[in-house]
């Protein structure tokens, strides 16, 4: 029965121990005292912090901690939201973003998004990755069937999907569609993926697939994943945020947040006594 | 034995409300259909090759010769053109009212409520409102720029018809398109702004697309309430009687429903000239079936290439 399941990826901080966050030397994003209202109601409270690069941080918490909130700061998704205003700095590469001068399309060419339901277009499969690359010019059919491969085996999908392409995306199951959405976010190679608890809706063999797949993108991607799974976090992630109501209450090596929090609070919540 | 869980093997409650939906359903499906059988049976003997495709030299009172021709192309003529007017609009309207404007701002709840009221004026005002406006002002205004003495473009025309009709549909195209705009998923939107798209870029590749099928219904709800207008057109470009079919934009034109109306009030001999009437009727009828028939073939194409591949 067990060897359906393939052995589960080793938690990644077993593989070599991370330094401290405060020791980190090349962070990608920084925050100092970010704070975000929605209308009046503050929903993050001066949150500074910094990620490392080409390593996995999953940000954890309650529901309505502000973690989804946070992570949409870094690709300015919160713009769409009239209400919404954001204090503080937020810095990707050493460069503002939350300017009004920023250009916003080049900041989400650089940093891509996997939402927490899967959404291809209802176009093909091809034109689902293709998308991204047309937008931003490529018109040459050699390079979009170069990328759209590279991107597919990028995401673990390639060897289900080549024989179908041209077939529309919506055809494919829950997993496929999540591991789509991946592969169309790396086609347009942005340097951070955000992941915003993009395993919350699928079964645990298709969970189990795209798990192994963020720890295949790290070496390529700095990745930024949300989740409520606090398993999902220790076999992924290698640096773990714990937010709660708006604030961050702890930041360190996911060993570290899973074994010997700092925190009362981080304590009760990833021994499962709240949240 | 009576276990708990048996229920009454009639419920007189149930009974009645079932059996009363369904008589209403029946009553309706019983108007529709001596409607359609009493046109049928009046009328459905004078539709023959030579009433279509008959023009008006001969006598259009007398039903062994009367030919209906000028006035299906009119109407086609007059029902299409109006498509090409009020789709943009109305589709374009819909987009600012969903995409770009703040939902409850007091412009946004403005806009809507005058789409709402636009939809309840009768059509008559609309015909009025098209002679002052498209003939006198718009075609009166280009005739004094063009400085010709014989009026060319303030009299009655297809094209001013059209778009009185336009005007008096752009509501329906509006709802329709909205509706469709909201039911596109939000995730959608999302996933192309995430990759970097704009604004724009998101609605031209992803919602107008998407939207489409919904686009086509506001086009076909506005058909058919167009199609059997009489009183937008009586002052703006439908005539009495022409010799021949509209030829260009600024020609006026006979049309079905006007033609209807023609015949019940200004024939000679209301009994013979019955079958003419009914006839008239019947291919009336015909035709917003078939153009809405068109477009829901159209509409469903275009579902099933959505769901099937790009």
């Amino acid at each position: 029965m067990s060897d359906v399941f393939p052995p589960r990826p080793r938690p990644a901080t077993e593989s070599g121990s991370p330094p401290s966050p405060e020791a980190v030397q090349r962070s990608i994003i920084e925050t100092e005292g970010l704070s975000l209202f929605y209308g009046k109601a503050q929903a993050l409270k001066s949150i500074s912090l910094k990620i490392q690069e080409k390593v996995v941080t999953a940000f954890i918490g309650p529901s309505g901690c502000g973690k989804s909130t946070f992570l949409r700061c870094f690709n300015r998704m919160n713009d769409l939201i009239d209400t919404v205003r954001v204090q503080g700095q937020c810095r990707i590469g050493g460069e503002d973003i939350l300017g009004p001068d920023v250009d916003v399309i080049e900041l989400r060419k650089r940093v891509g998004m996997v939402f927490q339901k899967s959404n291809p277009f209802p176009k093909s499969i091809f034109e689902n990755i293709a998308y991204g690359l047309r937008l931003h010019g490529t018109r040459d059919r050699k390079t979009l069937d170069e990328v759209v491969e590279r991107s597919l085996r990028g995401a673990a999908l390639w060897d289900e999907v080549k024989d179908r392409l041209h077939e529309s995306a919506l055809g494919l199951s829950g997993g496929q569609q999540q591991r789509l959405c991946i592969a169309r976010a790396i086609a347009i190679r942005p340097e951070i993926l955000l992941m915003d608890e993009p395993a919350s809706a699928l079964d645990p063999i298709a969970t189990m697939k795209v798990e192994e797949l963020i720890l295949d993108l790290k070496k390529e991607f700095t990745i930024v994943i949300v989740t409520h799974n606090m398993q999902q976090a220790t076999r992924i992630s290698d640096y773990t945020a714990f937010f709660y109501i708006g604030e961050l209450i702890e930041y360190d090596r996911t060993t570290r947040i899973f074994t010997n929090p700092q925190r009362k609070q981080t304590e009760d919540y990833v021994t499962g006594r709240f949240g | 034995m009576k276990g708990r869980f048996n229920k009454p093997s009639i419920d007189p409650v149930a009974a009645f409300f079932t059996g009363l939906t369904g008589l209403a359903t029946l009553f309706i499906l019983a108007i529709l259909g001596v409607i359609l059988g009493y046109l049928f049976w009046r009328g459905g003997g004078q539709v023959s090759w030579h009433f279509i495709t008959g023009g008006t030299d001969t006598d259009m009172f007398d039903a062994s010769r009367a030919g209906i021709f000028p006035m299906i192309i009119g109407t086609a003529a007059r029902v299409l053109l109006m498509t090409v007017f009020v789709i943009p609009v109305g589709v374009i309207t819909a987009i600012y009212l969903t995409e770009y404007a703040r939902s409850g701002s007091l412009l946004t709840r403005f806009i809507r409520s005058a789409v709402n009221n636009l939809a309840g004026v009768p059509s008559i005002v609309f015909g009025l409102f098209g002679v002052g406006f498209f003939i006198s002002f718009l075609g009166g205004s280009l005739d004094s720029l063009s400085g010709s003495p014989e009026p060319h473009w303030g009299k009655p025309a297809l094209l001013w018809a059209s778009l009185t009709l336009a005007v008096m549909t752009v509501p329906v195209v509006i709802v329709a398109t909205e509706e469709a705009l909201k039911a596109i998923q939000p995730g959608l939107r999302e996933a192309s702004l995430a990759l970097g798209a704009t604004k724009l870029e998101t609605i031209l590749r992803i919602v107008l697309p998407n939207a489409l099928p919904g686009i086509l219904t506001g086009g076909i709800l506005a058909i058919s309430r167009a199609a059997g207008e009489v009183a937008p057109i009586l002052f703006t470009g439908a005539a009495y009687y022409l010799r021949d079919t509209p030829k260009s934009l600024t020609d006026q034109f006979m049309d079905l429903a006007y033609h209807v109306y023609v015949l019940s009030t200004q024939s000679p001999n209301v009994e013979l000239t019955s079958p003419i009437l009914f006839g008239t009727v019947v291919v009336l009828l015909a035709l917003t079936f078939g153009l809405n028939l068109i477009a829901v073939i159209v509409r469903s194409r275009i579902r099933r290439q959505m769901r099937a591949a790009h």
